[in-house]
């Protein structure tokens, strides 16, 4: 390659740039930095949360030779927090992008609509990372939750979970208007796969219809993957299985929502 | 040489025709200046230079390619009407988001606050700011690229007389020095800065010209006044 023969160096553009990608993580960190209540809720919530239900379940008798009702349902909740936290966080960080025109003008410079969608997600999964590692740590020091796997597996689970809730929510925004619309997204997108994922009923004892409809909803592999994770102590095949799959519908829905990105509009 | 053409170009929005297939020419290293009364089609006119308006018919190049080509995202700059920067971070922080878009650094981005006199509040959270400075950040996200094609809409509305007079010297320095710009404005007193006019009404292109040709063919010296005169002469027309 001659100098005389290169053009001027400039970002290339619609290819997916780690650099863009980083840059835009580092960006929707900083916004999340200068919301210290938002930081507080995020990092603190999941844990008192979990001290209620263990408060809940503390007096309840168990059965010889059964895990404690809060060793099954806490485990559950540790990746159902960051799902839904980051569900709700990413879907109106996205709508705002829409509506104060930040979008718009984004899609006029060379980052790529995908550098736009990872960054969020890595942005939001370190987030969620740290939500984890604090609520693991508070979950079995003060509460007592027995896991019986290990609970370094258990955080990746979350973070996987917390991405996913990304995805959904940026492919979310796209159908909302307004940040009325956007809220009312949590329960259409959350409730369901909430009720279905096995927690409150075991998948296998629903009836066919409802199995069948478990059975594509992401959140029912990050569910199983955790309780895995509880009954054995090594790492099982399930489980990276059913990681694997929440981990392809959370790149699955990052793909729907950039094809969401529209670079034109009327 | 033309940094942008535009070819019988047609543009819908809603249920409505609102550019009625416009044809012109933006020289290089010249301020254009794109005037009209409000709703007459300047956004629109920018949105499909930039490449982000969907168009019925017609061609715009930018650079020679088709406007919004991935090519020409590094250079082409675009500050749309409303201030579109980040209210959640402060002014150096979202000046330094936008450099590092456009392959960029820091120093770029204490240059670009400068050039809009906000280094004085470069820590300041946007949100805090007047809607001026954030119009003014919202174009120094712009200028940090150096882009060879500026497209500003609107981009002094709420500025004091000094700050605009500043700014005008700023885009007939980066014009001096090789860049294009597009600048829409509804002030007629704007129009006698720019090296040559666009005068838009309803989606059709009045004149095409500079400021001196069109205080000859609309016969005044005062350009508001010449404006209205060729609207008048071509009503006249018309009827
Ligand atoms: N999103 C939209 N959907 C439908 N019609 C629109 C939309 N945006 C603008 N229009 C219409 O298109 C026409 C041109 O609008 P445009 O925003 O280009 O005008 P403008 O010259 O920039 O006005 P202003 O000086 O007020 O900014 C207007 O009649 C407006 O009502
Ligand atoms: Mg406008």
């Amino acid at each position: 390659m001659t100098a005389t023969t290169t053009p001027p160096v400039r970002a290339a553009a619609t290819h997916l740039s780690p650099r863009l990608t980083a840059a835009t993580a580092a960006r929707v960190l900083r916004q999340l930095r200068h919301d210290r209540r938002t930081i507080a809720m995020m990092l603190v919530l999941p844990s008192v949360l979990l001290g209620l239900l263990y408060l809940l379940w503390k007096d309840v008798p168990t059965l010889p030779g059964q895990p404690s009702i809060f060793d099954r349902v806490g485990l559950t909740m540790l990746g159902i927090f960051p799902f839904v936290v980051m569900f709700l966080v990413t879907s109106i960080a996205m709508l705002r992008e829409r509506t104060s025109g930040t979008l718009e003008r984004l899609l006029t410079t060379p980052l790529a609509r995908l550098d736009l969608l990872l960054g969020y997600g890595l942005a939001f999964g370190l987030a969620a990372a740290l939500q984890a590692v604090i609520t693991v740590t508070v979950a079995t020091t003060v509460y007592g939750l027995d896991v019986t796997g290990s609970v370094s597996l258990v955080v990746l689970i979350a973070v996987v979970d917390a991405v996913l809730g990304v995805a959904l929510g940026l492919l979310a925004s796209a159908f909302a208007r307004s940040e009325f619309q956007a809220v009312q997204f949590m329960p259409v997108v959350v409730l369901p796969q909430f009720f279905l994922c096995g927690l409150l009923v075991p998948v296998d004892q629903m009836a066919g219809w409802l199995q069948a409809i478990s059975h594509v909803l992401p959140l029912t592999y990050a569910v199983e993957a955790l309780q895995e994770v509880g009954r054995s102590a090594a790492a099982t095949g399930t489980m990276w299985t059913d990681v694997a799959i929440v981990a392809g519908a959370a790149l699955l829905a990052l793909a729907l929502a950039a094809a969401t990105l529209r670079r034109r509009t009327s | 040489m033309d940094a942008v053409t535009v070819t019988d170009l047609v543009v819908d929005r809603g249920r409505r025709q609102v550019l009625n297939g416009l044809s012109f020419a933006v020289p290089v290293g010249q301020v254009t200046g794109l005037l009209g009364p409000s709703g007459s089609g300047k956004t629109t006119l920018m949105r499909a230079v930039v490449g982000v308006q969907q168009v019925r018919s017609g061609e715009v190049t930018v650079l020679g390619r088709p406007a919004g080509s991935p090519d020409l995202r590094s250079r082409v700059g675009y500050v749309t009407q409303a201030p579109s920067v980040y209210e959640d971070l402060t002014v150096r922080e979202n000046v330094r988001y936008f450099a590092s878009l456009y392959g960029m650094r820091s120093p770029e981005a204490e240059v670009a606050i400068a050039d809009v006199g906000l280094s004085d509040g470069a820590g300041q959270l946007v949100r805090d700011l007047s809607g001026g400075q954030r119009g003014r950040v919202s174009l120094a996200c712009a200028l940090v690229g150096c882009p060879e094609v500026l497209v500003l809409d609107e981009p002094t509305v709420g500025l004091d007389p000094v700050l605009r007079v500043e700014l005008w010297g700023r885009f007939h320095a980066l014009a001096a020095a090789g860049r294009t710009l597009i600048v829409s404005s509804h002030v007629m007193e704007e129009a006698g800065r720019c090296d040559r006019l666009l005068l838009l009404r309803d989606g059709d292109l009045i004149a095409d010209s500079t400021p001196t040709q069109l205080r000859a063919d609309g016969r005044s010296e005062d350009l508001e006044e010449a404006f209205l005169n060729l609207i008048r002469a071509r009503e006249d027309v018309a009827a």
